[in-house]
This record gives structure tokens, C-alpha cells and sequence, in this order.
């Protein structure tokens, strides 16, 4: 009998780190118990996206997307779902909108305005078991290549499609790859794909890997066939287990089938790919700084020229591309260009991943058309703020980027238009942040990353950076002047223009896009001593509200340094001088008396 | 350079050659030699980097600069429990910092340290990508989301031997 029902489960690392692995054992142990192992099976499938809610555990034919699953459902799940055909109602997502659940993603908020490309694959198939990929279109186009076109041919495709580079910059892919083949021709090239997904709270990579790894080798080796390279190397953070087990095993299932290895189907095209080790270093996402990474160097960048297609990995020409721009290249040349560039902007073409988080209720891995709306990502697909709370920015772009507002949130967001609102489209992560954040306080978070990552080998990066932080540090300590704010400007116009590298050169984007939006928030720091979302410590000033304390003294009684005093049953003060601003008699005050002001 | 001083012993000598020459002793190859040294020593100390630098052929300087230079290696042992605090930005803006206090105070040592007994060390990273789950930490590579200061202490008390 041939098996009817599939349960797939996600296995991304989200997910897998709310026991989804337990979730797997649990229904096999009951399909095995209730003898049906010919009849349904469990598929652990890349990410579903709808993090959030994980783990998903979805049931196919019928579609039905069950959320926080707990190993403890999976009885319920066989018994009623798989043999009843009655769906486990508890399980299945309440839209908050209506109350009513949704037992269909599709029927979703979440997944309405998603259109997947790049994901199109990432929680339908078991990433380990290359038919399944094949059975989704997994390596014809990378066939189609290799018999019915001539390198060229996929280079002027991959052109008019429009493709840019997905890992920040956007530079147009197809003229990256004509520039690559028209180099030292005839030598040893290497094709390399940027897996070092550095920035915080960006995780689109990973999940791709995790999710569809046979689709970044399939692409790799079509980029190998146009530039005239044997070899393919992927630069993955170590700190990525998952994606590296699931790529080891795509690599040697595709070894196995004759799809990279030497003479691919039969056409004399060789191909392999290895795989090189991250350790940890957020500038080795810049491709000459990986490079020298990959030669087993320290992970300092160079200045371009020469550009690696002239000279990059053990000085041969190299191509380096990010994950999710090769994720795109098998639909192109399937669907053609003309298709893909039907999607998106004039000048950005086809979709974006983002990995949407932070103060956000759908907490999530999205894919979106270009030219969509910062409104459509947060209230449509992110289902607003969490809490019900106002929104304040939005940061794209990590940080290299910059902090988009409400001004922003109906600007079409393409590569350009997010340059000109002060930010950049970066690998994608997309923060979302709300009144309760302090926005000198995140810049000072992203330059206290930039500083720690920072190679040193450039002086405006290395010392550069750590003034601005300096001088962050102070303003958020309440010590700042007006002559800091102008400082914090003119310093980071000076990196910004003499860095060597594009980890230095963006740095101060935080910074200004800050700056430039949240002025108001910066001048009350330093004039008013006030930090209105009143998370600078520094700045925090504890009162007691006269009327509404009742005179209790538990927060007298709890204050570790006695800096409360009052007498039982009249209203309590507290002594500014001697304070420490630990917050324990905010927790302790039942009347809801003592507030931050 | 600093860290515990340890003496190599013959099998330890033994593994990081046999390590190097399975990677051809190509000193192209040292950030996956080091990983691989680490993985079996849990940590980089400078007689491990001299031993690997002369099976390479290469000074050992050029060694500590790759060690030194990357923050997944070492030169300090973790303890048998090694936490990490995610200070990633999704982690960040929902209370990482609030977390990583409650360790420190439990745990009385800082960013970087380890306990006394040697049983729990303390390290910030910056994503694990489980963001949906944040803020999160991790103990030994088992990840705990959703954190909120007051778990601090139930999930240390978790591994009470």
C-alpha cells in the first residue's frame, strides 16, 4: 500500500530547539503502535517560516497546520487526525482578527502575502533525501544548462532576470558571473557561495541550508558551468550543526546520483564542492575577508581591486555569491527571466527574504515581492506589535543598516528606496522595535557589536568605531553634551569615508539613521537627562506617586540600600541621592504607585 | 601569551599530528585542523597551537593570530556546562541583557568566566537564528527560549549533579 498521508514536522534549528526531534519520535513510536507505518508518514521538512508558532507540524493531503505542537500531542494527532480524519481542533492557529482558527496556511495572514521563491521548497520536502528535491524540479534546471544552453546563454538569462545580490549590496548577479567567466579564462576559477550569515537576528541562510540544500549545490555547479569553474566552496559559520550535517549529506546524495562530481549527466561537466568552516568572525562576510578566511588566514579584508574574479581564492579567480541569491538561480532558468522579472520593482527584481523579529507577533522567516510595503510586513504578515503597543522603527539591515519609522512604513521597499530612507536592504533581518526601546540605546548596541567584530587592521574602523561608542556610552549615561551630538556626526561621516572595507564603511549607518530620525530622542538624553522609553539606567529616576501609595511599606522593607523612608499608612519618598535603580520596589508596590520617570 | 599551562602527552601529541596529516599538513587547512584540536581538547592552549604549528611547518605565531582573531576558539577551558547568552538583536530588544544579569549574579562570574568548581562557564554569542524563541541561552548546545530573568534559576538547578 502506498503511504497516503504525510506528517511533516519541522526540523529547523527553531523548531528543533522546541523539541521537535521528541515530536518525531512520539509519532513514529504511535504510527508504529497502531500498525499504520504503510499508511502515513513523517517527513521532517526544512523551516515552515511561521517560527513563532513552532513547532508546525503539517498534515498533507488536507493541508492542516498544526502550532506549538508538544511531543504529548502526537497521540491525539494519529488517533484522531490520521485515523478518525478529525482534525485536532485545539492545535490549529487562531487568527486573532477573527477568533476563529485556521486550519490552512494558506488561508493565513501570515502566509496570504508571501510569495516563495527561494523558499519555495523550505517545509515540503525532507532536505535529506534528494528525490524528494528531484521530485520538485531539483537539478533539471542545472540539466537544462548543461544540454540545451551554451554558458552565455544561462549568463544573459540570469542578466535579464534582473537577479541582484542578496547579501546587501545588491550588485546585478548575471553581470558578477559574465565578469568572472571573461577572467583568466582557462585557468582554475572557483565558485564560492557566503554562508557566514554574521548579522544578529538574521537568519534566512540557515534555514535555506537547512531547508533545500541540493538547491544552493545545484546553482553553485550552473555558476561553475558559466564562469568555468571545477570547484565550489561553501564558507558556513560553524555555528550552523544543522545546516552543515544537512549539506554534508546533500553533497554526497548528489555525488551519488551523478549530479556533481565529474562528467555531471553525462556532459563531461565537472563539479565538486567542499565546504570551509566559519569561526566566528562577522567581518568574514565581506567576500576578501572570506577568502583569506577560507586560506586558513585571519579574516582580514583587502583592498578591491583586484576584485576576487581577478584574483581571489588562492589568487585564482572567484566568484563569491550569498545563499539566497543562489537559491534563486534554478527558477530563473526554469522559469524563465522574463517570469522572475515580472516580479518586484523596475530595478530590483523577484522576492526577498527577511527574517522578521523583535517586538513583532509573528516572529518569523517571510519572503515577500520587491516593492511591498513596510506596512504589509509588520501589520498584514507580522500581525502588528506585540502587547498592542505603539510602533516605533524598524532595523534592516543589521549593522550596516539604519532604522526605518513610520514615515517609512508605506515607502515600497526595494535595494534603492531603502538606501534613500537611510537604510539598506542587508541580508535581511528586520527588527522590530517599539516604544519601550531607546534608540540611542540600539545604536550603542550595534556599535558595541561593530567594535567587538571589528578586524582592526583599518584605523578609522578600529579606533573610530570605539569613540562613537565612547562617546554613545556617555549620552546614554547621562553625561552627554550638545558638542557630542555634532561629534558623533562628523566622526562617523570620516569612517564612513575612509574605511577600507564595507563592514567600516557602515558602521556609523546606526548611528545617523538614528540620528537623522529619532533627533528628539538624542537631545532629551543629553539636555533633559531623559530616556522616554526608559531603558538608559543611567537616566532613570524613580518617583512615588503621593496619592496612589497607600503607605504599606513593602518597598521600604525591600529596598536593599534603605533609600525609602516613610511612616505606616502615610505616603513613602524616595531618596534620590541614594538610590541604585534595581526596580525592586516597583515589583514589590501593589498599588502600582512607583513609576520611571 | 596567556591560559593554563598543560603539558602534551604522547596521545595528545599523537592526535594533533594524525589531525594535521589528514588534512595534508596544508596550512590552508589550519582553521579546520583547529576546529577539529579543539573539538577533542575543548580548548586551544599554546602548547596545542606550538605542536600544530610545528606539524605545518608554519610559525606559531601565525597560528595564535588565527586563534586569537576568531571568536569560536579558545585558549581557556569552558566548564563542563558551557552557557551561552544569545545577545543577537531579536534577543537583544526582548531582554537578552536582563538574562545574561540573572546569570552573572547567580553564577557570580562574568562575560567570559567560569565557576570556581569548573562546572559552569558563561559566553555571550550573537544568534543562534532561533529567533522566534527569544530571548534565548544555551547550555551545552540544548537551546531554552522564551527566557525571562526568573527561569535563571530553575534551568541551572536542572543540571545539579
Amino acid at each position: 500500500m502506498a503511504v497516503k498521508m504525510h506528517i511533516l514536522v519541522c526540523g529547523g534549528t527553531g523548531c528543533s530547539a522546541s523539541a521537535s526531534r521528541e515530536i518525531i519520535e512520539e509519532l513514529n513510536k504511535e504510527l508504529v503502535a497502531h500498525d499504520l507505518t504503510d499508511f502515513a508518514k513523517v517527513v521532517v521538512t526544512g523551516c515552515f517560516g511561521f517560527c513563532e508558532r513552532g513547532p508546525i507540524v503539517k498534515i498533507i493531503p488536507d493541508n492542516t497546520f498544526y502550532t506549538r505542537v508538544k511531543p504529548s500531542d502526537a497521540k491525539e494527532i494519529i488517533e484522531e487526525h490520521i485515523i478518525k480524519g478529525r482534525k485536532v481542533q485545539r492545535l490549529l492557529y487562531v487568527a486573532p482578527d477573527t477568533n476563529k482558527s485556521v486550519s490552512d496556511s494558506k488561508h493565513m495572514e501570515f502566509y496570504k502575502k508571501q510569495l516563495r521563491i527561494a523558499l519555495r521548497n523550505c517545509g515540503f520536502i525532507d532536505p535529506e533525501n534528494i528525490e524528494e528535491s528531484i521530485a520538485r524540479d531539483g537539478y533539471a534546471a542545472l540539466g537544462k544548462c548543461l544540454t540545451e544552453m551554451t554558458p552565455v546563454q544561462v549568463i544573459e538569462e540570469i542578466k535579464k532576470s534582473g537577479l541582484r545580490g542578496r547579501g546587501g549590496a545588491g550588485f546585478p548577479t548575471g553581470l558578477k558571473w559574465e565578469i568572472a567567466s571573461k577572467s583568466r579564462v582557462g585557468e582554475q576559477k572557483y565558485v564560492v557561495c557566503n554562508a557566514d550569515e554574521g548579522d544578529p537576528g538574521a537568519f534566512m541562510d540557515r534555514s535555506l541550508l537547512e531547508g533545500d540544500p541540493h538547491s544552493i549545490l545545484e546553482a553553485m555547479a550552473i555558476c561553475g558551468y558559466c564562469i568555468g569553474a571545477s570547484k565550489g566552496l561553501i564558507y558556513i559559520r560553524a555555528e550552523y550543526p544543522l545546516a552543515i550535517h544537512r549539506l554534508q549529506v546533500a553533497i554526497k546524495q548528489a555525488e551519488e546520483y551523478g549530479l556533481l562530481g565529474k562528467d555531471i549527466l553525462g556532459t563531461g561537466f565537472n563539479f565538486e564542492i567542499e565546504l570551509r568552516y566559519g569561526a566566528g568572525a562577522f567581518v568574514c562576510g565581506e567576500e576578501t575577508a572570506l577568502i583569506h578566511s577560507m586560506e586558513g588566514k585571519r579574516g582580514e579584508p583587502t583592498f578591491k581591486p583586484p576584485f576576487p574574479a581577478q584574483s581571489g581564492y588562492l589568487e585564482k579567480p572567484t566568484n563569491v555569491n550569498n545563499v539566497e541569491t543562489f537559491a534563486n538561480i534554478p527558477v530563473i532558468i526554469n522559469k524563465g527571466a522574463d517570469w522572475f522579472a515580472s516580479i518586484g520593482t523596475e530595478k530590483s527584481k523577484g522576492t526577498k527574504v527577511f527574517a522578521l523579529a523583535g517586538k513583532i507577533n509573528n516572529v518569523g522567516l517571510i519572503e515577500v515581492p520587491m516593492g511591498i510595503t513596510l506596512r504589509e510586513i509588520i501589520y498584514e504578515i507580522g500581525g502588528g506589535i506585540k502587547g498592542g503597543k505603539k510602533f516605533k522603527a524598524v532595523q534592516t539591515g543589521g549593522p550596516s543598516g539604519g532604522c526605518l519609522t513610520e514615515k517609512h512604513l508605506d515607502t515600497p521597499i526595494d535595494y534603492d528606496s531603502l538606501v534613500a530612507a537611510g537604510s539598506m536592504m542587508g541580508s535581511g533581518g528586520m527588527i522590530v522595535m517599539d516604544e519601550d526601546d531607546c534608540m540611542v540605546a540600539i545604536a550603542k548596541f550595534y556599535l558595541g557589536f561593530t567594535v567587538d567584530e571589528s578586524c582592526g587592521k583599518c584605523t578609522p574602523c578600529r579606533i573610530g568605531n570605539r569613540r562613537l561608542l565612547e562617546i554613545l556610552t556617555k549620552i546614554t549615561d547621562g553625561k552627554g553634551t550638545m558638542e557630542d551630538l555634532e561629534e558623533l556626526k562628523n566622526l562617523s561621516a570620516v569612517i564612513k569615508d575612509t574605511a577600507l572595507c564595507g563592514l567600516g564603511q557602515t558602521s556609523p549607518n546606526p548611528v545617523l539613521s538614528t540620528i537623522n530620525n529619532f533627533w528628539d530622542e538624542y537631545v532629551e538624553h543629553v539636555v533633559d537627562k531623559k530616556c522616554r522609553a526608559g531603558q538608559c539606567k543611567a537616566l532613570k529616576k524613580y518617583v512615588i506617586d503621593p496619592n496612589a501609595c497607600k503607605g504599606c511599606t513593602a518597598c521600604a522593607r525591600a529596598c536593599p540600600v534603605g533609600a525609602i523612608s516613610g511612616t505606616v499608612k502615610n505616603p513613602h519618598t524616595i531618596d534620590q541621592d541614594k538610590y541604585i535603580k534595581c526596580g525592586t520596589c516597583i515589583e514589590k508596590c501593589k498599588f502600582g504607585a512607583i513609576s520611571i520617570k | 601569551m596567556c591560559g593554563p599551562q598543560i603539558k602534551i602527552n604522547e596521545a595528545s601529541y599523537r592526535f594533533i599530528q594524525d589531525t594535521c596529516a589528514s588534512f595534508n599538513n596544508n596550512p590552508g587547512e589550519l582553521i579546520n585542523i583547529l576546529h577539529k584540536t579543539q573539538e577533542h581538547f575543548g580548548y586551544l592552549p599554546a602548547e596545542v597551537q606550538q605542536v600544530v604549528a610545528d606539524c605545518l611547518g608554519i610559525p606559531v605565531g601565525r597560528v595564535y593570530g588565527v586563534v586569537s582573531f576568531y571568536s569560536f576558539f579558545t585558549m581557556k577551558p569552558k566548564g563542563k556546562y558551557a552557557i551561552s547568552v544569545c545577545l543577537g538583536t531579536a534577543c537583544y530588544v526582548k531582554g537578552a541583557e536582563k538574562v545574561l544579569d540573572a546569570l552573572k549574579s547567580e553564577l557570580k562570574i562574568s562575560e567570559g568566566g567560569v565557576t570556581e568548581d569548573g562546572k559552569f562557564s558563561l559566553d555571550v554569542l550573537r544568534c543562534v537564528g532561533a529567533c522566534g524563541l527569544a530571548p534565548v541561552m544555551t547550555i551545552n548546545g540544548k537551546t531554552y527560549g522564551r527566557l525571562v530573568p526568573e527561569h535563571v534559576k530553575e534551568i541551572l538547578a536542572e543540571y545539579a549533579d
